[in-house]
């Protein structure tokens, strides 16, 4: 067999057969999943517990008004506000809500309760207490709530591209997203994986295993082993965590979108912003996810994600034969810091940038640049992908990225070659310039 | 088996070997001898091809070094090393495949060293949960696994135990016999000095001697003869007999002797019998390590 396949299969089972393999595998999906059922149960519980809210109203506006909900439970009472107050002091889950005479001139509504009431309840109160403010107010004046709520336009615009294969529909929303999505998992992953490849080439230069190893294969095989196998356990991990998550999440979307449809037409009319959220639902007409899905089928998955593995591949590769370089030039993890910020730099530049200016400038002529230089392509190009990008453009930062890898890997190997047999004294930059220029 | 011719290797500031030549015959031991930082290790790179020489070439059987011979040789670097986390069945196995062996050879290779080792149960041990003796005689078998011609051992008895360097040594001497060629490189020039047949002694980059041990030391003789004597100390003041020194120890006189205008140890012997009790008389034969003080010294300072 090929004396760098051999390198490729050892680096790249010794990875994968490691527990931390798997349980990044699959708790990452998983941990993904969890928040999103999590999300989903508290949008849909509320996520607190009954509460008692006893109404004391002494300006007769709001009595009688209040409609309970799945977590809020109202009743009228009459009385002494002290006297009331102390009675709640006793009750686990009782709330008492005053509200004063001179509430419609800046009278202050009050709640009391042995505990702290939480965000939703009173959230759920002062929308319940503005929207019966607002249908007495538009009635003292005089006009119809039926007759305004048949008024209030309500525009969405529908963004489509105009396209060779004609109007396609498209989400700057979405596509915002997934641009992002990508770029930091890139940004993560060429970090992650690019120390794989220094702490490698560091553990085999500190265990003195190179020696004998590299009086069997030549030096660039040891490294270009260690590149492509840890290369290939990145992309087995992604692949894993796709296939993993969109296993997961369509059986978890099939679950929550069948849900009881009773508490949602229950609460609809209850508050306002609730019922603005039903509108919504209603206009998607099934289920709260379908906005979000029907957003999400403008984006082409199958070329971003193409795209995706490619830039992930390319800029390891260019990364990850600097990471090689600095590994083999120290002796151990903590004097890799001074060569370090050369290769940081430039990702966490376009990283800022990708966040601050890219993703709002997708076409000026700075992003653009951005994306076809081979440092910065890899994080830059997958922000503005989904704003539509030129294929001469990608063509153009793909080969160029190809080019960048293997100049860095040309330029890392002569390092690569001399760091790996020099032990015991504090390399400089100086130095690493000489190793370089050393004949074979 | 392996010329070496007029090497030249240049390190930025720093030359470490300046016009090496050696000749290093098939079948025997080798003793790559000298300080260190004397250039053994970057003339051992060289060969095993991981450095290249600036000038100078390096014959293998004849053919010009190429990458066809890496599997033909066995290194044993000064600075053992092996994947701590790995299991050391694997870890063989792998090392044996990067030296082009097929897996099934490997294995059976692998158990049949485990076995002459006494080291079967580790298979599945990692090395890390070994001890350094152990782990050097693992590394043992990853040098000789693949049946090299020749075999490049830089210090092979450093962090062996008495008991378990004997056993490396026999093992070298079998394969020596079966007709692998080694290479000894060391600074502990007395620690390889019997089993050696050629030697070659390096010095700052230059070879300042080579040839066959026999030759080398008789031709570093000088006639010199050490008597051990009991009785009234006694001095000889003639040209014949030059003394070199004398000492006591308790009851024991020592005496060293240079014979000088082919005088025999019979005449050294008859002018001391009557004088005194005489124990033993022995040549005084220089060892390696003072034919290189010697040697050095001729030609200036050392720092050893």
């Amino acid at each position: 067999m090929n004396k760098i396949l051999l390198i490729i299969q050892r680096e790249y089972m010794s990875r994968v057969r490691k527990k931390s393999f798997l349980v990044m595998t699959f708790l990452v999906p998983g941990l993904i999943i969890g928040m999103y059922g999590l999300i989903a149960y508290l949008t849909i519980t509320g996520g607190d517990k009954l509460a008692n809210v006893k109404v004391l109203d002494e300006s007769g506006v709001f009595a009688g008004k209040f409609k309970n909900t799945k977590s809020v439970l109202f009743s009228d009472i009459k009385g002494n506000v002290a006297e009331e107050k102390k009675k709640v002091a006793g009750e686990d889950e009782g709330f008492l809500l005053y509200i004063p005479t001179n509430i419609q001139t800046g009278g202050k509504t009050e709640m009391y309760s042995k505990k702290k009431a939480g965000i939703y309840v009173l959230s759920n109160i002062e929308d319940q207490m503005n929207e019966i403010m607002r249908t007495k107010q538009l009635h003292d004046a005089g006009i119809d709530l039926a007759t305004l709520d048949k008024i209030k336009p309500d525009f969405t615009i529908d963004s489509k591209e105009i396209t060779a294969e004609g109007e396609k529909d498209s989400s700057s929303g979405a596509a915002y997203g997934v641009g992002f999505a990508a770029a930091i998992l890139i940004y993560i992953a060429l970090f992650i994986y690019g120390s794989q490849v220094m702490r490698g080439v560091i553990e085999e230069k500190t265990n003195r295993i190179v020696e004998v190893v590299i009086s069997s294969v030549k030096p660039f095989q040891l490294m270009m082993g260690k590149i492509i196998g840890i290369g290939l356990v990145g992309l087995t991990q992604f692949l894993l965590w796709i296939i993993l998550s969109t296993t997961l999440t369509s059986v978890a979307s099939s679950a929550f979108s069948r849900p009881d449809p009773a508490p949602i037409v229950k609460t609809q009319h209850q508050t306002g912003s609730q019922k603005k959220m039903a509108d919504a639902q209603k206009s998607a007409s099934d289920g709260p996810g379908a906005a979000f899905m029907k957003a999400m089928d403008t984006i082409d998955f199958k070329y971003i994600l193409a795209l995706f593995l490619t830039y992930f591949l390319g800029g390891f590769m260019l990364y990850s034969a600097l990471f090689a370089a600095v590994g083999s030039a120290v002796d151990n993890e903590t004097e890799t810091q001074q060569f370090m910020l050369p290769i940081t730099l430039p990702l966490l530049f376009t990283y800022i940038m990708a966040f601050s200016f890219i993703v709002n400038n997708p076409d000026s002529t700075l992003s653009f640049w951005l994306s076809i230089i081979p440092f910065t392509s890899p994080i830059a190009m997958m922000v503005r992908i989904p704003f539509g990008v030129p294929g001469w453009e990608i063509a153009l930062s793909v080969a160029l990225l190809i080019g960048g890898f293997i100049l860095t890997t040309w330029i890392a190997s002569r390092i690569y070659r001399v760091g790996i047999l020099m032990y015991g004294k504090k390399t400089s930059y100086k130095e690493l310039v000489k190793w370089f220029s050393y004949k074979e | 088996m392996l010329s070496i011719r007029n090497i030249v290797k240049q390190y930025a500031s720093h030359r470490a070997l300046d016009d090496v030549s050696l000749e290093i015959e098939k079948g025997k031991i080798f003793g790559l001898l000298g300080p260190n930082g004397a250039g053994k290790t970057s003339l051992i790179r060289i060969i095993n091809q991981i450095t290249a020489p600036d000038a100078g070439e390096v014959y293998f059987n004849g053919e010009k070094l190429n990458p066809d011979h890496i599997n033909k040789i066995g290194y044993l670097p000064e600075e053992r090393g092996l994947y701590k986390k790995m299991k050391i069945g694997e870890q063989m196995l792998y090392l044996a495949q990067l030296k082009g062996m097929s897996k099934n050879d490997a294995v059976s290779r692998i158990k049949y060293w485990f076995e002459k080792m006494e080291i079967q149960s580790w298979w599945d041990k990692k090395v890390e949960d070994l001890s350094k003796g152990m782990q050097q005689k693992v590394q043992f078998v990853a040098t000789v696994v693949h049946g090299p011609e020749l075999l490049i051992l830089d210090e092979p008895f450093s962090g062996f135990d008495p008991v378990n360097a004997e056993m490396i040594k026999d093992e070298i001497l079998e394969l020596n016999k079966k007709g692998a060629t080694i290479i000894f490189s060391t600074h502990r020039m007395e620690s390889v000095e019997q089993l050696c047949d050629n030697i070659a002694l390096i010095n700052k980059s230059h070879k300042i001697l080579d040839g066959r041990l026999k030759d080398i030391r008789n031709s570093y003789r000088s006639n010199t003869y050490k008597v051990e004597y009991t009785g009234e100390p006694v001095t000889i003041d003639q040209p014949e007999f030059e003394t070199i020194s004398a000492s006591a120890h308790e009851e024991l006189q020592t005496l060293t002797i240079k014979l000088n205008n082919g005088k025999s140890v019979n005449d050294l012997l008859s002018s001391l019998m009557p004088k005194v009790t005489i124990h033993q008389v022995n040549e005084v034969i220089p060892t390696i390590n003072d034919i290189f003080i010697q040697r050095v010294s001729e030609k200036g300072a050392v720092t050893l």
